[in-house]
């Protein structure tokens, strides 16, 4: 206390104006905290709320070079043609198909691997972690050569070691559908594992002592304790994994490069790509991102309501 | 963990079975990779890839084709290294700013920049590319660097981490260094700044391997070849009618390679820095 006073009166002596002013904002509690986040104001206003409303508009118009003008409802009009159906059919099934195997998979290999009777348990985390670090476009290119036309492919003479066809990979919308989700599934994987480690290590020990003293067996311990005390991870995780579903384009792209046969790699973002810079319908593309906008915006919606992680971050 | 206490030993060899079996999916490609990049491409175009190790045809000339004369990949390896670094710097500098702010500070309109920023999350940048490449080409910024990293700069994900971080940092420091006669902004960058390390560590990564990988919005920006960056290089030998394998394969496994030893190394970084969100107290 004695401190704080002889500091504040050294801080209290008679400086001149100009100087003063300068040390007040540099100092000045109100005005500091402003400063810090004027980044983001400005990275915001620029970068995200001004295209968001340009987006809007142009998602009205027929832009042209040097000329644009409004054309109403026409470009969402324009959304009901087959491309758009198999776009956004495409992303939809590769979302759910992440789903149902990047949340259970991950959940019951975390469970596995926190045992700490299993032997190698570092080794395995790492392994899994390590295709989370590679550019998908990089990596995709040995997943080309992997799943192959040729019969002599890895994944063909695998097919012909189980006793089933080889395949042409790219060229069906069922095997192109795996190829994309087997990408995805094979570089995420590690990363939910992580993510329900962490949850589970926040799981007190002695809930599952006293669940063994009334006789719990390893199914009940899993299904009353780790799963429901799993939950907010595993929303977590479900909101990440439906973020990138629906922005999915780079598991499409390796495989096709923008033209797959019958569409069959088509994707939401990709049809933006395509429409926005490829046939430069910046309109029209405007309309395709403005719906990818609202599936988004629903689905958080939704999971926000039936979660409410709203009142946990605020 | 406790509830599988004491499985007998059946079980558990069939587990590890089950665990190896995943991690072969998970490196078989590198695996895979590493083969084929010794292999001459005329072999990789006629026969596809085999596993056979086909000793007498292996050879480092895949490697040596990438630093011949007239290869661009040294310059797109180049291009991926400025953006990363000077990237990965800036979104460090703006977002740790922002977020410990967030953390630190009562102000007016605090919450309202925190939802904000949760709401920038929430949306990909995908769907304003369109808007965004107009607002690049009328900032002038197409082609460059500058035009890849601003957009992109003050990330979201990173400011909440560091709010995150920065809300465990001891209050009383901060009163002391006041009272010592430190400016705020001194007691950010002297004083909070070396405590909030590990959080710059696992951001950096996240950041760095943002940029390193990132691919469509550069692709968007970046017009001709010299200022390519690796994705976009090596993407551009894909095509529906053939592969340049002897580039493709052996400048994949060096765009990865550098990656991997430094995950070997700051595994805990990478880690923290690629599970943001999941991981908490």
């Amino acid at each position: 206390m004695e401190n704080y006073h002889l500091n504040y009166s050294i801080n209290t002596q008679p400086v001149p104006q100009k100087k003063k002013i300068r040390r007040n904002i540099l100092f000045s509690q109100k005005i500091a905290p402003y400063i810090f986040v004027s980044p983001f104001i400005i990275s915001f206003l620029v970068f995200f709320l001004y295209p968001s409303i340009s987006t809007i508009i142009m998602s009205f118009q027929e832009v042209l070079p040097g000329e644009t003008r409004f054309i109403g409802l026409q470009n969402y009009k324009k959304l009901l043609n087959p491309h758009f159906y198999a776009a956004l059919r495409n992303t939809t099934i590769y979302t759910i198909w992440t789903l149902i195997i990047l949340i259970p998979l991950p959940l019951v290999l975390a469970v596995i691997l926190n045992s700490k009777v299993i032997p190698g348990r570092n080794f395995f985390r790492s392994a899994y972690f390590i295709p989370a670090l590679t550019s998908t476009i990089v990596v995709g290119v040995i997943f080309r050569l992997i799943f192959g036309e040729l019969e002599s492919s890895p994944a063909n003479m695998l097919m012909k070691a189980l006793g089933l066809h080889a395949q042409q990979w790219t060229m069906h919308w069922g095997t192109g559908m795996f190829l994309m989700v087997f990408l995805a599934s094979w570089k995420w994987l590690g990363v939910n594992i992580l993510y329900f480690l962490s949850g589970l290590q926040n799981i007190p020990k002695e809930l599952y002592e006293s669940a063994e003293m009334d006789g719990a067996g390893v199914f009940t311990k899993f299904f009353r304790i780790t799963l429901p005390l799993l939950k907010p991870v595993t929303i977590y995780v479900l909101t990440i994994s439906i973020f990138g579903g629906f922005r999915m384009y780079e598991e499409s792209f390796v495989f096709w490069q923008n033209q797959s046969p019958g569409d069959i790699g088509l994707t939401l973002v990709g049809y933006i790509y395509q429409e926005g810079f490829m046939n430069n319908d910046m309109g029209f593309g405007s309309a395709i991102g403005i719906v990818l906008l609202a599936i988004v915006l629903v689905i958080n919606l939704i999971q926000l309501k039936f979660t409410g992680a709203f009142k946990k971050e605020g | 963990m406790e509830s599988m206490a004491r499985p007998n030993t059946a079980v558990k060899i069939i587990l590890v079975l089950m665990l190896l079996f995943i991690a072969v999916i998970a490196l078989f490609p590198f695996f895979a990779l590493l083969l084929a990049s010794f292999k001459p491409s005329t072999e990789l175009l006629r026969y596809g890839l085999n596993l056979k190790l086909q000793a007498h045809l292996l050879s480092f000339k895949n490697y040596i084709y990438l630093f011949q004369e007239g290869a661009k990949y040294l310059i797109w390896y180049k291009n991926s290294l400025v953006i990363t670094i000077v990237g990965t710097i800036l979104s460090l500098f703006f977002s740790s700013m922002v977020g410990y702010a967030l953390a630190v500070y009562d102000f007016k309109g605090k919450n309202v920049v925190f939802i904000l920023v949760l709401a920038v999350m929430m949306i990909p940048m995908e769907i304003l590319m369109l808007p965004l490449y107009k607002l690049m080409v009328s900032f002038k910024m197409i082609n460059t660097y500058w035009g890849v990293i601003v957009p992109i700069m003050v990330a979201p994900v990173a400011i909440f981490f560091f709010r995150q971080y920065a809300l465990g940092l001891p209050k009383e420091l901060l009163d002391a260094a006041r009272i010592d006669g430190c400016s705020e902004f001194r007691i950010f960058f002297n004083i909070m700044v070396p405590l909030m390390k590990p959080a710059f560590g696992a951001m950096a990564i996240l950041q760095a391997m943002g940029y390193w990988n990132s691919f469509l919005w550069p692709t968007v920006i970046l017009r001709t070849e010299d200022m390519f960056t690796l994705p976009i290089g090596l993407s551009g030998l894909l095509t529906p009618y053939g592969n340049n394998y002897d580039i493709l394969i052996s400048g994949s496994l060096l765009t990865i390679l550098p990656i991997i030893i430094l995950f070997i190394f700051f595994q805990r970084y990478f880690i923290s820095g690629l599970t943001v969100g999941g991981v908490k107290g």
